[in-house]
């Protein structure tokens, strides 16, 4: 099960790449998805690999994702890695 | 100068707010994952106006976690920048902040300080805005060690007014000022700020996002002027015009160039525009600061007539 | 509010104009200047530099009028009461930064002492030709309060004035002295603190969910924070709205921009200080302003022994201009005449006022001496004829 999971606010993406490039377990991936500027967001492609080390939130300049470790007796776990998995596909509520 | 039309006006969808703070997440939001940036921002205001691929977002990244991580009280913080893309951020943060006029952040944090010296405060400001039109003040802040942390985010250029050369634009590189290339040597901020006085001076890039958040971390803990530089992207202007890439690409340059040189002197750190960039903590010395030698000073000269400027608990007058 | 009596030198003293603003600076609350020196205005803060460490407070001489002018609006948002001082050259500097103070409505004072420009022109002689730069110097629409004093004692009392009139507006004051009245040295009445009113920095009570920075109830002026108190504000030079943040649309920056505007306009007949002498079936009124309006006052009197209807208004207040009080005496007089050490400022706010129903004589003098009474004289007598 994975030691962390991830959040991405998919309206404030702009696809800079930095999450996708700097995560070192390469968790994530620029979706075919579009938010409504027209920019990829990232999505969740190894959700199994995410230890919550949280460098996708620090590098992230526009404050659109972020991870934090999973607490290990949460029974919510494996829910919210699905649910981190699935961005919009039209990209507004 | 000039500030183009910004976005502001652009609101997102403001539904309800999820746990890490933002109105609208697209649905993929975990309730409890908070953004501990996310504290820290005026959101109403995010998505902000920086580029894709700018790394000033970054830099706020890096200072919000430092604000954490330092414990520092939040309620005695005022942070005041320039004019420019990084003078931008005194927008977005939620703290006590003033934008203030161009080159012009230094003096007007040094009011502050000695009107109220019970205030940390947080100087935020690109390297135009701090050392070109600001160098003057950069320097005598510098001089007299007034207890400011500076943090002057360097994209190399002056990005806001559409990409002009700055005092940092390194040697040969295409700027809208010099289209047939910089010919000036540039500035070694590093050693321009140690020379003028600051006790602690600290070069980062926005790759060394942890780096970053430790130095504005020990810059808290530490008195009198203190100077921290981030290489930072500004990949619409600096990347694209000398067909550098995107931000990412810049990230990268700046992950494979970096060397970190704890120490280093300050004279061997100037940039060129591909060679190496070194990184790290040069000085971290002690000397006392500006309030501290005044008070020295008026105890010395007065005696007991001396008394301290203290910050007003009621409107100045009783 | 009484004055801090650890400010207030209490007492009658023989000093000169420059010296006298810096106690009326200190009796009404000032705790923080930035300074940098400009003859004929450096004693005001060399004063303050050895004054202020005894009453509890600080003073910075920055490194040039461009820092000092914008330090002091730093320590005005830490909560003091702040000024700064210079002369011309300066002047210029400090234009930005005024209005700077204007559009973020910071409560301030900018002393200019004037002396003969323009440029370094005459650094230790008179003049009185930053008058129009006063109220037009900084880029974009804005309003200014500037007052004139004419003696030692005016520079004690209206400064204190010009620091209330700051707070009440939150607004720059510029204070418009020149080398004369900075550098005579007379009597200066300093009363007991208690005598002494000043106005506080108006700030706000209001929770930090309902504080709005820029929010006004219809009096125009917001009320006003600190760094330090826990609202998280913000201030911007850029057009902004009433949370305090950058908003550049049209609607914002007409509301804005307006709102500066008029709550100094709509508050003229409050603002406005004058001096009136037998104004009532005069020919000929004589405005001045400074140490002009001392001169002048040889002249009016050669001109009543004369047999002449000759009445006096002092401008106090020189902006915002006493439009409506020039105009209604227009149509009751024949002329009027301005003495004024310029080549022609505030005599064209008098003529635009008149609007032509009273013919406007200027008394020029291109600076650095006062007129010669006698130069005044025969204007009026021409003026009355």
């Amino acid at each position: 099960m994975a030691k962390g999971r991830v959040s991405i606010v998919v309206e404030r993406c702009k696809a800079c790449g930095f999450c996708v490039e700097f995560c070192p377990s390469h968790v994530l991936a620029l979706s075919s998805a579009f938010n409504s500027k027209g920019y990829h967001p990232p999505h969740v492609v190894h959700p199994e690999k995410c230890s919550g080390c949280d460098l996708c939130g620090m590098y992230c300049p526009d404050f659109a994702i972020c991870a934090s470790k999973v607490d290990a007796k949460a029974v919510t776990g494996g829910q919210a890695a699905k649910k981190a998995d699935a961005p919009k596909k039209e990209g507004t509520k | 100068m000039t500030d183009s039309l910004n976005n502001d006006l652009v609101n997102i969808d403001s539904s309800t707010a999820d746990a890490c703070g933002s109105d609208d997440c697209g649905g993929t939001c975990n309730d409890d994952v908070v953004n501990p940036v996310e504290q820290f921002l005026r959101s109403d205001r995010v998505p902000h106006i920086w580029c894709p691929g700018c790394g000033i977002g970054t830099t706020v990244n890096s200072f919000a976690r430092a604000l954490i991580e330092s414990k520092i009280d939040l309620g005695s913080l005022a942070l005041v920048s320039g004019i420019g893309c990084t003078g931008r951020v005194a927008g977005y943060v939620k703290l006590d902040s003033f934008h203030t006029t161009h080159g012009r952040a230094i003096p007007f944090a040094t009011g502050l300080k000695l009107a109220n010296p019970n205030l940390n405060v947080v100087v935020y400001s690109g390297d135009g805005d701090l050392s070109a039109i600001g160098g003057n003040h950069l320097i005598h802040a510098a001089r007299r060690n007034i207890d400011l942390k500076v943090i002057c985010v360097n994209n190399l250029i002056y990005a806001m007014t559409g990409g002009q050369t700055a005092p940092t634009t390194p040697d040969h590189s295409t700027t809208s000022t010099n289209p047939y290339g910089v010919f000036e040597p540039s500035f070694n901020l590093p050693h321009l700020v140690e020379a003028a006085g600051a006790v602690y001076v600290a070069r980062w890039t926005t790759f060394h996002v942890r780096q970053l958040s430790r130095s504005i971390s020990e810059a808290f803990k530490k008195k009198g002027f203190s100077f921290i530089e981030v290489i930072s992207p500004c990949p619409t202007l600096y990347q694209r015009r000398n067909k550098m890439g995107d931000g990412l690409e810049a990230m990268k340059f700046y992950k494979e160039k970096s060397k970190v040189r704890n120490g280093a002197p300050t004279s061997e750190v100037g940039m060129t525009m591909t060679g190496d960039i070194i990184v790290g903590k040069f000085v971290d010395r002690e000397r006392p600061d500006y309030q501290t030698m005044m008070r020295a000073q008026y105890h010395e000269s007065l005696g007991d007539s001396y008394v301290e400027p203290t910050p007003q608990e009621e409107p100045v007058c009783s | 509010m009484k004055a801090d009596p650890r400010g207030v030198l209490t007492g009658i003293h023989f000093m000169d104009g420059d010296h006298a603003c810096c106690e009326g600076a200190l009796a009404a609350g000032s705790r923080f200047a930035a300074g940098y020196p400009i003859t004929p205005s450096t004693e005001v803060v060399e004063r303050f530099a050895a004054r202020v460490p005894k009453v509890g407070g600080a003073f910075i001489q920055m490194e040039d009028e461009l820092a000092a002018s914008i330090a002091l609006q730093g320590g005005v948002w830490a909560g003091a009461k702040a000024f700064t001082v210079t002369s011309g050259p300066g002047f210029s500097l400090m234009m930005e930064h005024i209005g700077y103070a204007a559009m973020t409505e910071t409560p301030c004072v900018f002393v200019d002492v004037q002396r003969g420009g323009p440029s370094t022109g005459l650094p230790t002689l008179p003049a009185q030709a930053d008058m129009m730069q006063a109220k037009w110097g900084s880029h974009g629409d804005y309003e200014i309060i500037a007052l004139c004093p004419n003696s030692p004692q005016e520079c004690f009392d209206l400064t204190i004035k010009a620091f209330n009139l700051a707070e009440e507006f939150r607004v720059p004051v510029m204070f418009m002295m020149d080398e004369v009245v900075g550098h005579m040295t007379e009597k200066v009445v300093i009363p007991p603190a208690d005598q002494i009113e000043v106005v506080p920095r108006k700030l706000t009570k209001k929770s930090v969910e309902d504080y709005l920075p820029y929010g006004t109830n219809g009096d125009m002026v917001p009320e006003m924070s600190r760094a330090g108190d826990g609202y998280n504000f913000h201030v911007t030079g850029l057009t902004h709205d009433e949370r305090g943040y950058p908003n550049m649309t049209l609607p914002t920056q007409d509301k804005l921009v307006r709102r500066l505007q008029n709550k100094i306009l709509s508050a003229v007949d409050r603002i406005t200080m004058t001096e009136e002498e037998q104004i009532e079936g005069a020919d000929v009124v004589v405005i001045s302003y400074g140490i002009t309006s001392r001169v002048a006052q040889r002249a009016i009197e050669a001109a009543r022994e004369k047999g002449l209807k000759v009445g006096k208004l002092r401008l106090i207040t020189a902006w915002p201009f006493p439009e409506k009080k020039i105009k209604d005496l227009a149509s009751k007089v024949k002329a009027f005449v301005v003495p004024e050490l310029n080549l022609g400022q505030m005599v064209r706010e008098v003529e635009r006022a008149a609007g032509g129903k009273a013919k406007t004589f200027l008394v020029s003098h291109a600076g650095g001496g006062v007129h010669n009474p006698t130069d005044i004289l025969k204007v009026i007598v021409e003026a009355s004829r």
